[in-house]
């Protein structure tokens, strides 16, 4: 390896897709859903993805996700420092 | 009407002296106990002030009487101060972190209030960081071996366990006086950095300098039958602690030498941390009499039959009663067997009402003793009338109006909960109907087994009788038997037929049984038939039905069902309705035209089987109903053609014997082949294997392969159709390799998956020579259970047996405690109505349950649709 390359993370077949929400969808989200952003799960800013797509603390990312039960899901993470 | 309080918030500290002599009745002076007339003294330990103990009696500080004085704190003054156990670590922490000075923590003071007010800002929000802030701030003053405040050099400080604090320095030992000093020292924004709250939980009051006497009702004393008082382990101790500290105070005041009063201050450290917790590490526990450890505050709370775990996690309750179980074919899978003794003692309250008045005054009548009767009767007032010391019954019976609530036997038709331990899932406790019983047994259906994993070889199992009516309404609704049959694990009926339910439905269903009117009648009368009986599918020479048309009778109309039987393996191998063994299950129109019915049909645990679907598209009702019926027919058939198995079963000629005897003559050669070429360095290894590893799984896929031929052999020699091979292929019971076992040979034993190696040096037994890695010598069992093992070969198999009792004996342990932490953390858990799963605290665990919000009861393997049972279902065919 030449370490040169850097490698994204987000390529990869393993990972989701992540996106950061616009401000305006997040409140119409979080009404839908009935919940305090506090009350979603919870992303670390420090987690390689959210580095990745640059969300900040007090951000909401959706995750798009594949599942056995219902071929693909949509869910929610609220971004945290750390 | 009473006011009512609605408790805001708890907040826990320790108490301080001012508040113990606050909240105290009394103040314990003397080590007496009771006065030579038996009276207890005031001012020791059982005065009379700090609750009352006899019925009757006014209690001397609240004026109550034993139902309603809750008890009285009192407290001791010590002569000098004591370490509490619990909190030796705290203060051991403490005294490092802080200057032996000054008391101030040992860390600069602007860093100090950096540290405070980034403290203050996370407390509320992040508990959990401003917990670890305190600790990073404690280890970092706690290395600083000079105060920056007053620059006196520390030392360091030693604990001897369990409370004895020594500085390395000129201080020495630190009695508990000098320590409350120290600690009474530190500035109050210090503790509070440090996580301690100083108004609730000052770290001074970790030294124990008056001690709160508890109340007598929480340590009553017993009175035996011979009229001896037996005190409780609390107050054995109290009375020590009080008995040390009076000569303490004894001594101090005649001025005795410092050695004796050091010698009376550490006993009296000793009993007051035996007093809180008798099993601390390094302290001799305080015992009994009799050599048994006290059991004192800490141990009452510990444990699994502590306070916590014991009595308000787990109660025990009324209402309720245990037995023996065994099995009643004849009763609904719904109900449950009753003796009638324990439908006399565990009872329903009925109100009474104009419409139901005349059936309560029977069981009033009646009385206790005689069933169906009642216990108790309850007026208006709420005033209970127990009927075992009523003479005249027939006054209290006349005296009944509406209003009244009357405690009666349970009867038929009751609903009640029944579970068997371990409660491992739902179906682990149901609703039943009461069916009251001769006998003293619990009974239950056979076909509700599975679900309890229940079988009679002593079981017992637990009975609840709900007291209100919401109770017994969602108990019916939501609890009883039927509404359990389709299982929420894998979608399919987890309560079916087993064992002779299949074995009977195999035989009723089979082409060869025809039944002449005379076995029709008894079969429909058994099940109480009372519809049509449809033209004899044989009119001449005789009128006999078919099997097939009987069990069409219970099948609805319009039922269209096909699948492959489990006997379908194979020569009896059928895919389609093409079929000669009769081993592909068609039904059509509610008539089944071909096939047998076996576990695959009708069995327990069978998904997308006929029961499944039959429960699935018409209700738990019919069911339940369905099952009621056939099972009992096919009971009632099994009767009529008898069913055993024999000895002769399972016994083969000396021929066949012979060609086992080849057949292992044959591998022997094979393996001693293989060990050569081993020997010989000939052989080769597997990918990712040594040779020796290599050569053990050649040696063993040649063992299992000649028992399998061995199994093959012997089986020629038998009749496929006698009463073992029938429970073995259609599922009831046994399986293939249970007949090779019985007829052929047992086969190689096996520990954790390997040939038997282990015994003595280089050989499983003395019988053998060293180095002997040939089948014998390895756990191979060439006798079959028929023939008898020889003595080495029994050897072999307990062995191997032996694995499987430890396995499931560690097994059950691990997972069941598994299980408790796994349901611990889920147990809040909820789907809420919009079909999100959530915590508690509102919080997102799933955006939708399972991520498709589908009920695994409610589908076939997990797939909510299943398009091909629906053509099925309604054209007649698939595919």
């Amino acid at each position: 390896m030449s370490g040169k390359k850097k490698i994204r993370i987000t390529d990869h077949e393993l990972v989701p897709k992540h996106e950061v929400v616009p401000k305006e969808e997040v409140i119409k989200i979080l009404k839908e859903l009935g919940v305090t952003p506090q009350q979603l799960p919870l992303l670390r800013a420090s987690d390689p993805v959210a580095r990745e797509i640059g969300a900040k603390p007090g951000d909401v990312v959706r995750i798009i996700r594949k599942s056995p039960t219902a071929g693909k899901i949509v869910i929610y993470r609220f971004v945290i420092a750390g | 009407m009473k006011e009512e309080k609605v408790i805001g918030a708890i907040k826990f500290g320790i108490l301080s002296p001012d508040l113990i002599r606050k909240m105290s009745a009394t103040a314990i002076v003397t080590s007496e106990v009771y006065d030579e007339n038996g009276l207890p003294v005031e001012g020791g330990v059982m005065d009379p002030r700090l609750g009352v103990i006899e019925p009757g009696q006014r209690c001397a500080t609240c004026g109550n009487t034993l139902a309603r004085c809750p008890g009285h704190f009192g407290h001791l003054e010590l002569a000098r101060p004591v370490i509490h156990i619990g909190f030796v670590k705290h203060i051991y922490d403490l005294l490092r972190a802080t200057c032996r000075k000054c008391g101030h923590l040992k860390i600069p003071k602007d860093e100090i209030d950096k540290y405070l007010n980034l403290y203050e800002r996370l407390k509320d929000k992040w508990p959990q960081l401003a917990r670890s802030l305190s600790e990073f701030v404690k280890r970092k003053a706690i290395k600083n071996m000079e105060c920056p405040h007053c620059h006196a050099k520390q030392y360091k400080i030693r604990l001897e366990k369990p409370t004895t604090f020594i500085e390395e320095g000129p201080l020495g030992r630190l009695w508990p006086n000098k320590i409350f000093n120290w600690l009474d020292q530190i500035p109050s924004d210090h503790l509070r950095l440090l996580g301690y709250d100083p108004n609730f939980s000052h770290p001074k009051w970790m030294v124990i300098r008056v001690l709160p006497v508890p109340p007598i009702c929480v340590r009553p004393s017993i009175l035996l039958e011979t009229g001896i008082r037996s005190e409780d382990d609390l107050t054995h101790k109290l009375v020590d602690i009080v008995r040390t500290n009076e000569k303490l105070r004894e001594s101090i005041a005649s001025g005795a030498p410092e050695v004796i009063v050091e010698d009376l201050w550490e006993l009296l450290q000793y009993h007051i941390t035996t007093y809180i917790d008798n099993e601390v590490p390094g302290v001799p526990p305080a015992r009994r009499r009799s050599g048994m450890p006290l059991r004192t505050l800490a141990q009452r709370l510990k444990g699994k039959e502590g306070r916590f775990r014991g009595n308000l996690s787990g109660k025990r309750v009324d209402f309720s009663a245990r037995t023996v179980i065994s099995p009643d074919p004849y009763i609904s899978i719904n109900e449950v067997g009753v003796p009638i003794e324990i439908a006399k003692t565990v009872t329903v309250p009925v109100r009474v009402t104009p419409w139901n008045i005349d059936e309560i005054r029977k069981y009033v009548l009646n009385g206790p003793n005689k069933y169906p009767g009642a216990n108790y009767v309850i007026d208006p007032t709420g005033r209970r009338i127990d009927l075992r010391f009523i003479r005249d019954l027939k006054a209290v019976a006349e005296s009944l109006k509406p209003g009244y609530v009357v405690e009666r036997h349970l009867i038929d038709g009751d609903i009640v909960l029944f579970n068997r331990q371990p409660s491992l899932h739902r179906m682990s406790i149901m609703g039943h109907i009461v069916r009251v019983l001769p006998g003293r047994t619990f009974r239950l259906h056979l076909a509700v087994c599975p679900p309890y994993n229940a079988d009679f070889d002593g079981d017992e199992m637990n009975l609840h009788v709900p007291q209100n009516i919401e109770a017994r309404a969602e108990a019916k609704t939501l609890l009883l038997v039927q509404e359990h049959i389709l299982s929420p694990r894998y979608g399919g009926p987890i309560i079916g037929g087993i064992q002779d339910y299949i074995s009977g439905a195999y035989l009723l269903s089979s082409k060869v049984t025809l039944l002449t009117q005379d076995q029709v009648s008894d079969l429909l009368a058994s099940i109480n038939y009372d519809g049509e009986i449809p033209e004899p599918a044989v009119l001449s020479p005789k009128r006999v039905w078919t099997g097939k048309q009987i069990i069409s009778l219970l099948l609805p109309e319009n039922f269209n069902f096909s699948k492959e039987a489990k006997i379908s393996s194979g020569v009896l191998k059928c895919t389609d309705e093409e079929c000669f063994w009769d081993s592909y299950l068609v039904v059509k129109k509610g008539k089944l035209l071909l096939g047998v019915l076996d576990k695959a049909a009708i069995g327990a645990q069978q998904p997308e089987s006929m029961l499944h679907f039959l429960v699935r598209e018409y209700g738990n009702t019919f069911g339940k109903e369905f099952m009621d019926r056939a099972f009992k027919l096919f009971l009632r058939f099994i009767e009529m053609r008898g069913f055993t198995m024999a000895l002769t079963d399972i016994m083969i000629p000396e021929q066949a014997y012979e060609e086992i005897k080849e057949v292992v003559e044959e591998a022997k050669k094979e393996i001693e082949e293989l060990i050569k070429m081993y020997r010989e360095g000939k052989l080769e290894s597997m990918p990712g294997r040594t040779l020796e590893e290599t050569l053990e799984i050649k040696i063993l896929d040649v063992l299992s392969k000649a028992r399998d031929k061995a199994g093959e052999r012997a089986v020629k020699y038998l009749d496929p159709f006698n009463n073992v091979f029938i429970m073995a292929k259609t599922g009831a019971r046994g399986s293939a390799l249970n007949i090779t076992q019985m007829t052929a040979m047992l086969g190689q034993q096996s520990v954790r998956g390997q040939r038997i190696s282990r015994g003595y040096r280089g050989r499983t037994l003395p019988h053998f020579k060293r180095g002997d890695i040939g089948p014998e010598a390895r756990g191979f069992v060439a006798s079959s259970f028929v023939k008898g093992l020889s003595p080495i070969e029994m050897f072999f198999h307990a062995a191997g047996g032996r694995e499987g009792l430890v396995d499931t004996a560690v097994r059950t342990s691990q997972s069941g405690y598994m299980q408790r932490r796994l349901i611990n953390s889920l147990i809040d858990l909820v789907v809420e109505y919009d079909g999100t799963v959530r915590s508690a605290y509102g919080e997102l665990v799933q955006f939708k349950y399972g991520e498709d919000g589908v009920d695994p009861k409610n589908t076939s393997f997990g797939k909510a649709v299943n398009v091909e049972r629906i053509i099925e279902k309604h054209v007649g065919w698939k595919k």
